[in-house]
């Protein structure tokens, strides 16, 4: 069985120019192999300086990557088709508020992707952007209004219906739920498990909360420096964690709240 | 004797046609040693509360008071001066965004030696400099800063954001506050980081008495370093109580449903369960429900809600809403004064 979403030897590399006999080479990635399936989540955790963000930006395209490939559906993604990458993968920002351009109407930023990407005729993409709305918990009408008409849990609805409305496989979260205050966190932690379900999305989630994690993903990766350090299955690498990076990094987590502690 | 006293506190921001209250009769109160938690999601009016409570509130807002004690002076009755001289040798503030707050034209060394009060040096005045070089070294390695010539040199953009954090804590400590109020010491940062910096505020809460006012908008992340937390939505005050209280049977639905959807407070749900949690959003302070806030959104909200709960008081438990949950059998009192 082929898996939905597998990476293969992905790594990251950027060369210094300014050495003209001694090159010098920083790796910022090294060779990374992981699959996600349908239905799941990927979580990534680590350090600051860890590569997290360019792994993110790798697979969305943003950046080119030194080598490996990307396979979706067992088909290999090319580094110059980007539009067969923006159909298929997607990805939700930190501060959903300066992702929106706030010269554009709701329905205008949801129809560029549209309009980029299908054939859809000016009516149709209009019906798909309503449904798409309210799919997210947002009402139709919302798509005439402007970016600051709506609060910061509403902006991240918006950005989640651009990431959804081109009915993508994959989508990558980069702390698409820190910025969030927490009624309204889990109010979209619920949404995204909703929509995983309905859509079959897979999701790689890369987050500092480890109690979101703990109840988001199926399985983890630990990065330090560049390096897979751990992987597994959540549950399990969270009760005995192995590796010298996460012990530290769940022992500060358990500095955030440790509720038997309060309570006792 | 308690260190703050606050009653009835309510800001107001002045508008041309109508006033706009952002904060409404808020009471804090807290004792010598403590560490209190101010937790309120944005909009919550809980980083004003700390401005105002400085003083560094400019001319749009206007603030009252019924009461508002230090040390059991009260503070209403002094003069600006005074009031401003007192406030700002016992109290410090450290902000949002420590990157931010400091200046990023000036390095480190200038900033922190301007912060060193000369009250505090002795000797004459060639002896000065080199005794500022001192405190600041000492201030340095108070906070954790090890290597102080190398941070001493850089400026702000050149250090990460947990080592300005600790720049900023440094200067709040140079005058020896007895409060400090720490404004999301930690927001957007590691984990890593975050940890270093709780661990760093609670020793100096240990070593040097000093209380800490220890302000965010997620109550799972402080809790393991509160004595004692307030919350507070949209302006109103809600609840106030010892950790214990507030996370084991918190008596307001708000703080229920902030516990209920911490997936870390809550290990034994189901991993990719649904989480409980309150529906619509925060409202804007331009559209203000009456009465309680929290109205609209309260899975227990009556008619009598449309009127503002006034405080009642379980055994220092305090909570300010018409229908708490587990209601108790002694008879609900209101808030006696002096109670905390």
């Amino acid at each position: 069985m082929s898996e939905l979403f597998e990476v293969k030897d992905l790594s990251k590399s950027y060369r210094h120019k300014n050495y003209w006999f001694n090159k010098k080479t920083t790796t910022v990635l090294a060779p990374i192999s992981f699959s996600v399936e349908a239905h799941q989540t990927l979580a990534i955790i680590g350090d600051t300086g860890s590569g997290k963000s360019t792994l993110a930006k790798l697979l969305v395209g943003a950046e080119s990557a030194s080598s490996g490939a990307i396979y979706l559906n067992g088909e290999a993604l090319k580094s110059t088709s980007y539009k067969q990458r923006c159909q298929h993968i997607r990805m939700i920002f930190q501060d959903s508020g300066t992702t929106l351009n706030p010269s554009l109407t709701i329905l205008q930023l949801l129809d560029e992707p549209l309009k980029l990407n299908t054939p859809f005729n000016e009516m149709k993409r209009k019906e798909l952007i309503r449904t798409t709305l309210q799919k997210v918990g947002l009402l139709g009408d919302h798509m005439n209004f402007y970016p600051h008409m709506f609060s910061g849990g509403q902006k991240q609805r918006i950005s989640l219906a651009r990431a959804i409305i081109l009915e993508p496989q994959v989508i990558i979260l980069d702390e698409a739920l820190a910025s969030l205050d927490p009624s309204l966190r889990s109010q979209m932690i619920n949404l995204l498990l909703d929509l995983q379900q309905q859509m079959g999305l897979a999701y790689i989630l890369i987050s500092h909360n480890l109690g979101i994690i703990r109840h988001f993903s199926d399985n983890i990766m630990v990065l330090s420096k560049g390096e897979v350090v751990e992987s597994g299955i959540t549950r399990e690498v969270m009760n005995k964690p192995q590796h010298k990076v996460t012990q530290k990094l769940l022992r500060n987590q358990s500095f955030q709240l440790n509720p038997k502690k309060v309570l006792s | 004797m308690n260190l703050l006293d606050i009653r009835n506190l309510s800001i107001e921001l002045i508008h041309d046609d109508q006033n706009i209250l952002a904060v409404d009769k808020v009471s804090l109160c807290m004792k010598e040693g403590e560490v209190r938690g101010l937790v309120g999601e944005s909009g919550s009016g809980k980083s004003l509360l700390a401005q105002a409570l400085v003083g560094v509130l400019d001319d749009k807002w206007r603030v009252h008071a019924d009461r508002f004690h230090w040390r059991g002076i009260d503070l209403l009755r002094l003069s600006i001066e005074e009031r401003k001289a007192l406030l700002s040798r016992d109290i410090a503030m450290i902000f949002q965004e420590p990157m931010a707050c400091l200046d990023p034209t000036t390095s480190i060394g200038e900033q922190l030696t301007e912060a060193i009060d000369s009250g505090q040096l002795s000797g004459f005045f060639w002896q000065r400099k080199q005794q500022r070089q001192l405190a600041v070294t000492k201030l340095l390695h108070k906070v954790g800063i090890k290597d102080h010539s190398t941070c001493l040199r850089s400026y702000p953009h050149q250090l990460t954001e947990a080592f300005c954090q600790r720049v900023m804590i440094a200067m709040a400590l140079a005058r020896r506050p007895i409060l400090l109020i720490a404004d999301e010491p930690t927001a957007a940062m590691e984990i890593t980081n975050e940890g270093q910096i709780f661990r760093l505020l609670a020793s100096l809460n240990q070593l040097k008495n000093m209380s800490i006012l220890l302000i965010s908008h997620d109550i799972e992340n402080i809790t393991h370093w509160t004595n004692t937390i307030t919350v507070m939505y949209s302006g109103q005050f809600v609840e106030a109580g010892t950790t214990t209280q507030i996370f084991s049977k918190p008596l307001h639905p708000y703080t229920r449903a902030l516990v209920d959807s911490s997936p870390s407070a809550n290990l034994h749900l189901p991993a990719k369960s649904r989480l409980k949690t309150l529906p619509g959003s925060i409202p804007i302070l331009q559209h203000l429900p009456i009465g309680c806030r929290l109205g609209p959104r309260c899975p227990r909200a009556q008619q009598a809600c449309v009127k503002a709960p006034s405080v009642t008081n379980f055994h220092g438990h305090k909570v300010s809403c018409h229908f708490p949950l587990t209601p108790l059998k002694m008879p609900s009192k209101k808030a006696t004064k002096g109670s905390c």
